[in-house]
């Protein structure tokens, strides 16, 4: 045997190892997924209660029957948190650009940024939503809104910014201060430092935690149910106790899913992205 | 000038003046204060005392808006401090843009032509991360001469360089000094200093020491700080 063929041989040899090595592993992979996720499976379909969970939260008739109104409703979910989105993206630029700057004549409202970060950042959403819900109403004030879509939006927007202005400002405290010095020794002004050169990085650095709490705010939207406004979820609830049959909610839940899921692969594709970068 | 962070005094009244035209050098050992020097001059940190005059005109006055002083000098980091979301071209744009108020393509051209000039055709559309290290610090040479700054400032433009990558870097230096640009340049490269500087000032301890021709302070030093340091460097291997 030459020299030649012996490499060829022992690369050989290493290859099919590591090819036993992954078919192990799937093997194995493959086993106990079979073992946990029957387990669980079994475990659920031959509780003593089964029929009857079947019967109130999986029933396909209740399905067909109730998922073309929850769909409806859902769209008023989806109007919401295209609109709550984009308040909630620029109210926390600008709470985190008030928090960051460090202009002397601001420091009033940067005090005010702060106690809206820590006031609304801290107070549950539901109490939120409840608060601004009935208690701007009862003001009864001329020209304040009160559509209980609004007041739940306005209130919605307010938790969710006090989040996303921390997001922009811990985005943009990362941007290294070599970038500001550079910036400005090309002549650029502090404002024009942040708006052509610290922002850009900062914005794209912070994607995917934003792209988080966007995940969260849908879902947070179904809580503005509890003012009466009729989305998926009400809509669900109101089906569910009128025929005593869950499956509405079933119906309900899968629609936020396929908001959120491809939100969340977006995310991890992204986060990926960044991981494999510089 | 006088410079202090907290209580660490850098800068002990640095006396320097560069004349039109003139490449000064500074040398000196890491932590000597010739990054703070230069900071001070552009305006990136305040001074404690003394003046900085550009033009005859005091700049460091606290009155003074120091924006249209930077746009009147150019300054170069050691570790380039490139935009890494901008392409090597926006980089050299911007300040010329929103600084100078140049047209976008008035811009365009003026940048196309300074990488060329760096020899760095061809490479308009790469970000930052794409560019070797002497690329970087071309582009970044560029960026700063691109607003026609009054005076230059160098930053030990090659300490955070490959060695084979320290030439081209130079070379481009070489190329603006030739052309009459004033510069202000620290660094550790004291055959560059040698060949490039009129005029060679040694840092030491935040005073400078001995300042004169290079053929004196680099080959005849008088004092015995300015002696160990250059014997320092020779053994390392880097003069």
């Amino acid at each position: 045997m030459t020299a030649s063929e012996a490499t060829l041989g022992r690369r050989a040899a290493r290859e099919a190892a590591k090819r036993r090595r992954a078919r192990r592993g799937q093997a194995v992979a493959a086993v106990s997924s079979v073992v946990v996720i029957g387990g669980l499976v079994a475990l659920v379909l031959t509780s003593p209660g089964w029929p009857n969970v079947r019967d109130t939260f999986f029933s396909w008739s209740a399905f067909k029957d109730s998922f073309p109104d929850v769909l409806s409703a859902f769209w008023l979910d989806i109007k919401m948190f295209c609109v709550i989105e984009v308040a909630v993206l620029i109210v926390g630029l600008v709470i985190a650009l008030v928090r960051t700057s460090r202009v002397a004549a601001l420091f009033p409202v940067r005090l005010l940024a702060a106690v809206f970060v820590d006031v609304f950042r801290g107070v549950p959403v539901i109490l939120l939503v409840y608060l601004v819900g009935f208690g701007i109403p009862a003001l009864e004030l001329s020209g304040l809104p009160s559509d209980p879509i609004v007041l739940g939006g306005i209130a919605l927007t307010l938790s969710y910014s006090a989040y996303v202005a921390e997001v922009y400002r811990s985005g943009i405290a990362s941007i290294h201060r070599g970038q500001r010095d550079a910036a400005l020794a090309i002549g650029l002004t502090e404002g024009q430092a942040l708006r052509h050169v610290i922002l850009p990085q900062a914005v794209r650095r912070v994607g995917p935690p934003l792209l988080n709490d966007f995940i969260a705010l849908q879902k947070d939207v179904a809580l503005v149910s509890i003012l009466g406004v009729v989305e998926a979820f009400r809509q669900a609830q109101i089906i569910s106790s009128s025929t005593f049959n869950y499956t509405a909610l079933m119906g309900a839940a899968l629609l936020y899913l396929c908001v959120t899921i491809p939100l969340a692969r977006i995310l991890d594709r992204w986060g990926l992205e960044g991981s494999t970068r510089s | 000038m006088t410079k202090a962070f907290g209580t660490n005094e850098v800068l002990h009244g640095v006396d320097l003046s560069v004349a039109e035209h003139e490449a000064v050098a500074l040398i000196g050992a890491s932590g000597s204060g010739k990054s703070t020097l230069l900071r001070c001059i552009d305006l990136l940190l305040e001074i404690d005392d003394g003046d900085v005059l550009l033009d005859g005109e005091v700049i460091t006055d606290p009155s003074v808006d120091p924006v249209p002083v930077r746009r009147r000098l150019g300054l170069v980091f050691q570790a380039y401090n490139l935009f890494p979301h901008l392409t090597a071209l926006d980089n050299i744009i911007l300040g010329d843009r929103y600084a100078h108020g140049a047209s976008r393509e008035e811009a365009r051209e003026r940048a196309q032509r300074l990488l060329a000039r760096f020899g760095l055709a061809g490479r308009e559309h790469e970000r930052p991360d794409d560019l070797s290290g002497g690329q970087q610090q071309r582009v970044a040479i560029a960026r700063a001469f691109a607003g026609r700054p009054r005076a230059l400032l160098l930053d030990e433009v090659t300490s955070a360089l490959d060695p084979e990558l320290v030439g081209e870097v130079l070379e481009a230096v070489r190329d603006l000094k030739q052309e009459g640009v004033t510069m202000l340049i620290a660094t550790h490269e004291m055959s560059f200093a040698r060949e490039v500087a009129d005029v060679v000032g040694f840092l030491y301890e935040g005073r400078i020491l001995e300042l004169g021709p290079p053929e004196q302070v680099l080959v005849n030093p008088e004092r015995p700080e300015t002696k160990r340091f250059l014997r320092r460097l020779l053994e390392a291997g880097r003069v």
